[in-house]
């Protein structure tokens, strides 16, 4: 699994980080979305997945 | 295909909006409900007369809410607004978060974003678990029955914001007071003025204070953002007076309503209270978010440009109102909506609505609610209604927040 994250749409709500805190994080300054892993492993996909669906700004891209 | 221009007679379009059931006052209006079964997309006629797009169904609403030919600007003819008042001063509102889109958005967002990262928000999970408790001891030693909103519900909110703004403890009573004016309905505009005024005057006070004596805070931050000219006085005590009010009513009515929702399911309280799992604990209150949807009535939008959507042609200028309890009752999204399930999935709901103007504030929301949830029933296991249901007094349907502003419990 690949992801990508769009820091020009990320709207900082936080909710990648809700649903998968060990891929996700947000800047210090201003809670724009860092990427920690961009090639999680397989334990972590469901989470992921759900992170990429609650971001409200559709920030998050998943390419299997 | 439905015509945006084509005037439905009165008793065949859909009133926005119908009142809760009394029966089920934690329901969503029945009419509402029912426009479930039909489709996503409808007309509805608001109290001025005019007709607008009702967007209802789950997936619609996410569409809508995140489609960038759909604008938050009041200031456009034909807006939807929620009542007279707002529509009468609708001219008169600064560009703010709430109504600007795209880049103007971006750029104001984000300078309110940095306090209200999820791991700030977890930082400050211990303090707000003392203030829990705090407050809940001080209910238990006083008299019974104790009204929760009073005691619990309202300061907890708060006394957080006011700890992360910056606001001196011994000026909380001061600021709660005059932020509950602002906010209340039933008072004049005269009166909301001056309480503004008021808060307006104590804010930019505090902020050439901060400009002199930075502390760690969000209004230190407001006021090097004054030094280093990104921001004017007047726009720094704007985003504070914005955050100071938001952040008041929307929690305490959760809490409010929560403990009134959890005391008639008594079942899932029980539930909650066995639940030792964070990841499960996390989950009920989304289930509760999701089930009361307090933002009640309705997300306000308009067409900027001519586009199809769901089957339907909304023209450039169309008022379009996204009603977040329909979307988060939708059967679709959420089957058997009226169960409330602590257990259910509900991360997907919209009570924190869905695009680039989802709540700012949700994180310390959401922390706050994990605490006082996991605490306040555990604590006081005996706690019920001081009153009949019947006789709690909701706020009425077309108020911004659901809400109960009295709940006497007594344990
Ligand atoms: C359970 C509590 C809360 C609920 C249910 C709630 C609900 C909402 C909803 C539905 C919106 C979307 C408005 C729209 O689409 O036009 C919103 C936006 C907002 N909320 Fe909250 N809110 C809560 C708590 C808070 C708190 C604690 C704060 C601040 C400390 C806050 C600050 C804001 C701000 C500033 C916005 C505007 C965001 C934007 O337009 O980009 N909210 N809230």
């Amino acid at each position: 699994m690949k992801v990508v994250v769009d820091e020009e749409k990320c709207v900082a709500a936080g909710q990648c980080v809700n649903a998968a805190m060990d891929v996700f994080d947000q800047r210090e300054e201003d809670g724009i979305v860092v990427l920690l892993d961009e090639n999680p492993s397989d334990d972590l996909a469901d989470d992921v997945r759900t992170a990429a669906a609650v971001c409200p700004a559709l920030a998050i891209r998943i390419e299997e | 295909m439905a015509e945006a221009d084509t005037l439905a007679p009165d008793e065949q379009i859909y009133h926005y909006q119908d009142d809760r059931d009394p029966k089920c006052p934690f329901a969503p209006p029945p009419k509402l409900r029912a426009l479930n079964e039909t489709a996503p997309v409808s007309r509805a006629r608001i109290w001025d007369g005019s007709d607008h797009w009702l967007v209802t169904g789950h997936a619609a609403q996410r569409a809508i809410l995140s489609d960038p030919r759909v604008s938050s600007d009041d200031k456009q003819p034909g807006f939807p607004y929620p009542n007279k008042p707002m529509a009468d001063t609708a001219h008169l509102h600064p560009l703010t978060i709430f109504n600007a889109d795209g880049a103007d958005h971006t750029r104001i967002r984000r300078m309110m974003t940095r306090p209200f990262t999820r791991p700030r928000m977890e930082a400050l999970r211990p303090k707000i678990q003392q203030f829990t408790d705090e407050l809940i001891d001080k209910m238990l030693d006083g008299p019974k029955p104790a009204d929760l909103v009073t005691s619990l519900s309202l300061p907890l909110p708060s006394l957080m914001i006011c700890a992360l703004l910056g606001v001196p403890y011994e000026d909380h009573e001061f600021f709660q007071e005059h932020a509950g004016l602002a906010t209340r309905s039933d008072k004049t505009t005269e009166e909301q003025n001056a309480a503004n005024e008021a808060l307006g005057g104590y804010l930019a006070r505090l902020l050439q204070k901060k400009m002199e004596e930075p502390e760690e805070d969000v209004l230190s931050d407001f006021a090097a953002r004054i030094k280093d000219g990104d921001l004017t006085l007047p726009e720094a005590t704007l985003l504070s007076m914005i955050l100071l009010i938001a952040g008041h009513e929307t929690s305490a009515s959760m809490i409010t309503m929560g403990t009134a929702l959890l005391l008639e399911n008594p079942d899932e309280l029980a539930r909650l209270r066995e639940i030792d799992d964070t990841k499960d604990a996390q989950n009920a209150v989304e289930e509760i978010l999701r089930y009361l949807t307090i933002a009640q009535f309705g997300q306000r939008r308009i067409a900027a440009e001519d586009f199809e959507f769901e089957g339907v042609q909304i023209k450039r200028g169309d008022g379009i109102i996204v009603p977040l309890p329909a979307g988060n009752w939708d059967p679709e999204a959420f089957p058997e909506p009226e169960k409330l399930d602590l257990t259910r999935k509900a991360t997907h709901h919209h009570a924190f609505g869905w695009g680039i103007h989802q709540c700012l504030g949700q994180q310390l929301a959401r922390i706050e609610l994990q605490v006082v949830y996991g605490t306040l029933y555990r604590r006081v296991p005996t706690l019920r209604l001081a009153v009949d249901r019947d006789e709690l007094a909701f706020r009425p349907a077309d108020a911004l927040a659901f809400a109960i502003p009295e709940l006497p419990v007594t344990w």
